[in-house]
């Protein structure tokens, strides 16, 4: 039993079904965040914990109370919309208390709850405003203190940054994090970034055409995909899917790619889950992070099984901090993840150092991950 | 919301420009000119106008035929002059344009955000109600009246106008609420607002023009309506236009064409005055379909 329980929910929009069988149970002062591409259900699931939509069959349940056909106002929850929703007509400070007016606070207790969210957002100055003269980044404060004067169970974000500009994004992300830090509140977030997943929840559930593909913390979710979609979804740039083969060589299994120049490269693979037994000699999919694939030089000290093998460097991207090397592998795109200094250049051979402790494979078939 | 400023015009050269306020100069003219001829032969002696030029400037300006116009005149049998019928006319539109644009506020709130199986037959068919003639309407509308034991009256016209433009006002409003952000409801259901709370508190100080837009459309269609008036509310009851025809048409004595004049100013100069307090809030609303958030 969880603070917020989702047992078995679906959502059928007449004949099409958008949610399939959604099991989800959140504690208390989790970070949930619900991540996939366009369309795959999030806003729907959320709006269906809020009550904004109904539910087709399952059972929502909050505090161990069923929550289907409870009005949205009578959950005790809050929730932040993608366009702010700030009533136009109204100040900052009206729009803030609003919610505390509709539920009969009186006006002291509301003018007392308004004083303390605005100085913990620092937005005292604009209490008198309206919503249509502030900045981008001052309505999502707005918004975000509408939601926490009332004091909820739980906090429903659908797609909060996704209106503000690039660097807002990240000040704004960093403060929700010390938000939830301080006030240790339960909160579910949608978000179609997965940067944005992985820096702000204790756990992640990626969906994906109406199923939850993975739930897990956002570790599980990067080091251990659960399946392809997963695997390439999170993570940018994302990971490298090779078609391999699977084969014992001198005791060991290795997963053997072709390189640029059709040269044999084979990778061993230790501590092999007893799953992979069964993919002997079978065509695998190897999939190994960017910053999994370095210079000798670069590679990480702790790993135990470190691989190295020399290919062809088609392009070299440096972005700052890091630079992007580009090859080929078994007919597909590899990118490589290189310190800045790393001695790179297109067109050469290069010694290349993979983690092979962090590679996974998955099924050709079935896409799921072996193990 | 955009305005067309002068910086997006066509740059023109002087010449031109002269040319263009000439052209428009003109124009505002000709459409005045009846308008003035009426205001003119108002204010003069019968004598002048049935002994000369209509369009010359009175020699002798009086105000007799607006005193005569407004309070003595025969309407009919009865010398009440035209205040009794523009009474009524106000007692009538005022009501009518209020509870049409009310209801047609609700309306649009209703069929935008509270949709509900069947909502877009309903629209349907009340879009369908802005096309039905008035003169399909007359005899069930009579026999409606008659069950309801409200034929020749005010209560009865007003009736009548509120239905009949239930149909605009909802094509108003649906239209203008449908851009207005479904998530300010959202929120304010969660917030705890109910359905009149949201209609109250949300929607409606929001509405500003399109509530311009109804009134102006309201008034002005029921104010100037005369097949409705002549055919419900006869007599004491009538309104302002059918009265004017009364007038005009009195068969006692000489035609008084300069009381005519003042009459007829008399019965457009409401709708004149609303188009020129409020127009430009029509073309305002007429255009925003969002509210800027
Ligand atoms: N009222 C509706 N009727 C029918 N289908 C709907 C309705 N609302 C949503 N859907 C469908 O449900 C699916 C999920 O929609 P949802 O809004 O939850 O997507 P999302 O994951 O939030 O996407 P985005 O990132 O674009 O916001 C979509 O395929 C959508 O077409
Ligand atoms: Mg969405």
């Amino acid at each position: 039993m969880g603070f917020l329980d989702i047992d078995n929910v679906t959502k059928s929009y007449g004949a099409v079904e958008v949610l399939h069988r959604v099991d989800i149970s959140v504690e208390e002062g989790e970070f949930l965040v619900l991540v996939g591409p366009s369309g795959c259900g999030k806003s729907t699931l959320l709006n269906m914990i809020a009550g904004l939509e109904g539910i087709t069959s399952g059972e929502i349940k909050i505090k161990d109370r069923v929550m289907n056909g409870v009005h949205p106002s009578k959950r005790n929850i809050a929730m932040v919309f993608q366009s702010y929703a700030l009533y136009p007509n109204m100040t900052v400070g009206q729009n803030i208390t609003f919610g505390l007016e509709m539920h009969g606070t009186p006006k002291e207790e509301r003018d007392k709850a308004m004083k303390e969210v605005a100085q913990l957002l620092q937005i005292e100055p604009l209490l008198t405003r309206k919503p249509g003269q502030l900045s981008g980044g001052q309505r999502q404060r707005v918004a975000m203190g509408r939601a926490l004067v009332r004091n909820p169970d739980v906090f429903l974000f659908d797609e909060p940054l996704s209106n503000l500009d690039a660097k807002l994004r990240v000040d704004m992300r960093t403060e929700i994090k010390k938000l939830h830090q301080r006030l240790g509140t339960t909160i579910v977030y949608v978000t179609h970034d997965q940067i944005e997943a992985m820096t702000l929840s204790t756990r992640i559930a990626v969906m994906y055409d109406g199923y939850v593909q993975q739930l897990g913390t956002p570790k599980e979710i990067y080091d251990s995909p659960a399946n392809l979609f997963v695997a390439t979804f999170m993570g940018s740039p994302a990971m490298n899917v090779l078609p391999a083969k699977l084969v014992e060589r001198n005791g060991a299994l290795h997963a053997v790619l072709t390189g640029a120049e059709g040269q044999e490269i084979a990778l061993r693979i230790e501590n092999a889950p007893a799953a992979y037994q069964s993919y002997k000699d079978a065509d695998v999919f190897l999939g190994i992070r960017p910053e999994a694939i370095t210079d000798p030089e670069g590679a990480d000290r702790n790993a135990r099984n470190i691989q190295g093998f020399t290919n062809g460097v088609t392009v070299t991207e440096p972005a700052g901090a890091d630079t992007f090397v580009t090859m080929t592998l078994s007919g597909k795109d590899c990118i490589a993840r290189m310190r800045a200094d790393a001695d790179v250049h297109p067109g050469q051979p290069f010694e290349f150092a993979v983690n092979m402790d962090k590679a996974v494979l998955f099924d050709p078939k079935t896409e799921e991950r072996i193990g | 919301m955009a305005v067309a400023s002068s910086d997006t015009a066509i740059r023109t050269s002087r010449i031109t420009r002269a040319f263009i306020y000439l052209f428009l100069l003109l124009f505002a003219l000709f459409y005045l000119l009846p308008f003035g001829i009426m205001l003119v032969n108002s204010l003069k002696p019968l004598s002048e106008i049935t002994g000369g030029n209509m369009i010359a400037l009175p020699r002798e300006w009086t105000i007799e035929p607006w005193l005569s116009a407004w309070s003595t005149a025969q309407i009919g049998v009865q010398p009440t002059g035209l205040r009794p019928y523009f009474i009524n006319s106000l007692m009538m539109a005022i009501p009518a344009v209020i509870l049409s644009t009310v209801v047609g506020a609700l309306n649009g709130y209703v069929l935008t955000k509270w949709r509900f199986r069947g909502d877009t037959i309903i629209f349907g068919m009340l879009l369908f109600s802005c096309f039905i003639p008035f003169q399909i309407v007359l005899i069930p509308m009579a026999r409606i009246l008659g069950i309801l034991q409200i034929a020749g009256t005010t209560p009865g016209l007003i009736m009548v106008h509120f239905v009949y433009g239930i149909g605009f006002t909802t094509l108003y409003f649906r239209n203008y609420y449908a851009a207005f952000p479904t998530e300010l409801v959202r929120a304010a259901q969660i917030d705890g607002a109910g359905f009149f709370q949201i209609f109250w508190r949300i929607m409606l100080p929001s509405s500003g023009p399109i509530i311009a837009v109804s009134f102006i459309w309201q008034f002005t269609n029921i104010w100037n309506d005369f097949l409705f008036g002549a055919s419900f509310a006869s007599g004491d009851a009538a309104p302002m236009t059918v009265a004017l025809n009364n007038l005009v048409n009195s068969s006692t004595g000489v035609r008084e064409y300069n009381v005519h004049f003042a009459g007829a100013i008399m019965a457009a100069a409401p709708t004149l005055l609303v188009y020129i307090v409020a127009g430009r809030y029509f073309v305002r609303g007429l255009m925003a379909g969002s509210v800027k958030g």
